[in-house]
């Protein structure tokens, strides 16, 4: 085990790793898997699994939105930004996630006009101020970020701006986590709940989970000790034979949730009955499409979309990393082939992907990966 | 982008637009207050932003605390801010 001493609060990091290490019954392993990208990044940037017992593992989930763009989604947006009176509007994360023939940024190097935003509040000025084109956004993202989109609909629809649509590919936590626990290559001993999820659906959604498998789920802040702290509850769990969804990080996130970000959601969207997760293939009602009442605004019937399907390359294992069954440095081309500049993958795209997280940082070096590899 | 960057309120929330002065780390923005209309913000709050909407009331003392840790994350946390900057919200 690392010494903790650069952690913010030494003395805690101490106690908690001490006590982590306490809880692990021998001979038991321990896997948990941390659904969200953010706290992926917490973990390879702060090295978290140096800190913790040989008996307990933490593999990634599949909570990186970038990271579950199917390739056919990124060709369809590019199709649809090729339109000469497009404006297609993105969160600059999805420049560079490929599609089957090209990223936003190839697009965009090839005269498509492309614009990065901060905010889809941003696209829609941009719509604003551009009456004779159309303005679409790319809106990619989990509960946390569709709420934004949504009420930025609902202000479209109240200025009457009619030159604005989103090509919805929200997507939704609970069903992700729900093929996980079905899927036979996993079998894990509970989860790190996501942060900023959960300030949106709270609790509550997760509760399924320790009813119906049994198994531990603590919703957990960002920081270091803040997953620290969810190994040691979660273990706590298990030692005492419960399985409880438990609240780490109850001073951002509210049991219930944030109602009026459901409101918004549930006026402006609907369930789709499937859509395609990179690497992780169909899954039933596990993403957002636009409701019927605001068709003037859903790119998707707006535009005459190709609705392409492209399997991912033979070459990459994102999906194995999605689903934690692989760690990113066992996938055959990573940091050779695919790097955070050449991505293959969408994991080595956005700084929240296992790939670009284990690849950035130094602590996971070519070096480091070979002697892991080794071990 | 999933990060969430905590903010100051330095001005009132407007009525119609839901939108009020936030600082992020000294850069002012204008941003959308409307789903935490349930918590009556006011100047001086603190709230945790993610794509130009305040997703989250928080305190003073979580909000430097994770502003400590954000700038510990460089790149992923420069990116977000330059973002920012770009942003003009209306
Ligand atoms: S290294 Fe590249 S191809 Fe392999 S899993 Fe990671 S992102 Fe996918």
């Amino acid at each position: 085990m690392r010494f903790v001493d650069e952690f913010r609060d030494a003395d805690a990091a101490r106690a908690l790793a001490a006590r982590i290490a306490a809880r692990c019954e021998p001979g038991r392993r321990y896997k948990f898997m941390e659904v969200c990208g953010g706290h992926t990044h917490t973990i390879y940037k702060h090295g978290i699994e140096d800190y913790l017992p040989e008996a307990v593992t933490l593999v990634h989930g599949p909570g990186c939105p970038v990271c579950v763009i199917p390739m056919g989604r990124v060709d369809d947006a590019v199709h649809i930004a090729r339109q000469p009176d497009v404006i297609m509007t993105s969160f600059g994360d999805m420049m560079r996630v490929p599609g089957g023939a090209a990223t936003f940024l190839d697009a965009k190097a090839q005269g498509a006009d492309i614009r990065m935003v901060y905010s889809p509040l941003d696209a829609l000025k941009i719509a604003r101020e551009n009456p004779d084109r159309r303005v679409v956004f790319m809106a990619i993202g989990f509960e946390t970020t569709a709420p934004s989109t949504a009420v930025t609909v609902l202000r479209a629809a109240e200025e009457g701006i009619d030159n604005f649509s989103v090509f919805c590919n929200h997507v939704l936590i609970i069903p992700a986590v729900k093929a996980i626990l079905d899927s036979p290559d996993l079998r894990l001993d509970g989860f790190i709940g996501p942060g900023h999820v959960s300030t949106i659906i709270g609790c509550r959604p997760y509760e399924f989970i320790a009813r119906d498998y049994r198994q531990p789920f603590v919703v957990a802040g960002f920081e270091p000790l803040d997953i620290l702290h969810a190994v040691d509850l979660l273990l706590g769990q298990l030692a005492e034979g419960r399985g409880e969804v438990e609240n780490q990080y109850a001073r951002v996130v509210p049991w219930e949730g944030n109602r009026i970000a459901m409101e918004v959601i549930g006026t402006v969207m609907r369930v789709r009955p499937h859509f395609e997760w990179r690497g992780l293939g169909f899954i039933s009602h596990s993403a957002l499409e636009m409701a019927e009442e605001y068709a003037a605004f859903d790119a998707e019937r707006i535009f005459d979309i190709p609705g392409t399907r492209i399997a991912d390359p033979m070459a990459c294992q994102c999906g194995e990393v999605l689903k934690g069954v692989l760690k990113p440095w066992e996938c055959k081309v990573f940091g050779t082939a695919c790097t955070p500049e050449t991505p293959i993958g969408t994991c080595m795209v956005s700084s929240e992907g296992a790939c670009a997280a284990y690849y950035n940082f130094g602590r996971f070096s070519r070096e480091r990966v070979r002697e892991a590899t080794r071990a | 982008m999933c990060l969430g960057i905590p903010g100051e309120l330095v001005g009132d929330v407007e009525e119609h637009t839901d939108l009020a002065m936030v600082d992020v780390s000294g850069v002012r923005r204008r941003i959308n207050m409307g789903l935490l209309a349930d918590d009556h913000l006011k100047p001086g709050d603190w709230v945790l932003v993610h794509v130009g909407f305040a997703l989250s009331k928080i305190s003073e003392s979580e909000a430097k605390a994770v502003m400590d840790m954000l700038h510990g994350l460089g790149q992923a946390y420069t990116d977000e801010i330059d973002a920012l900057k770009e942003s003009d919200i209306s």
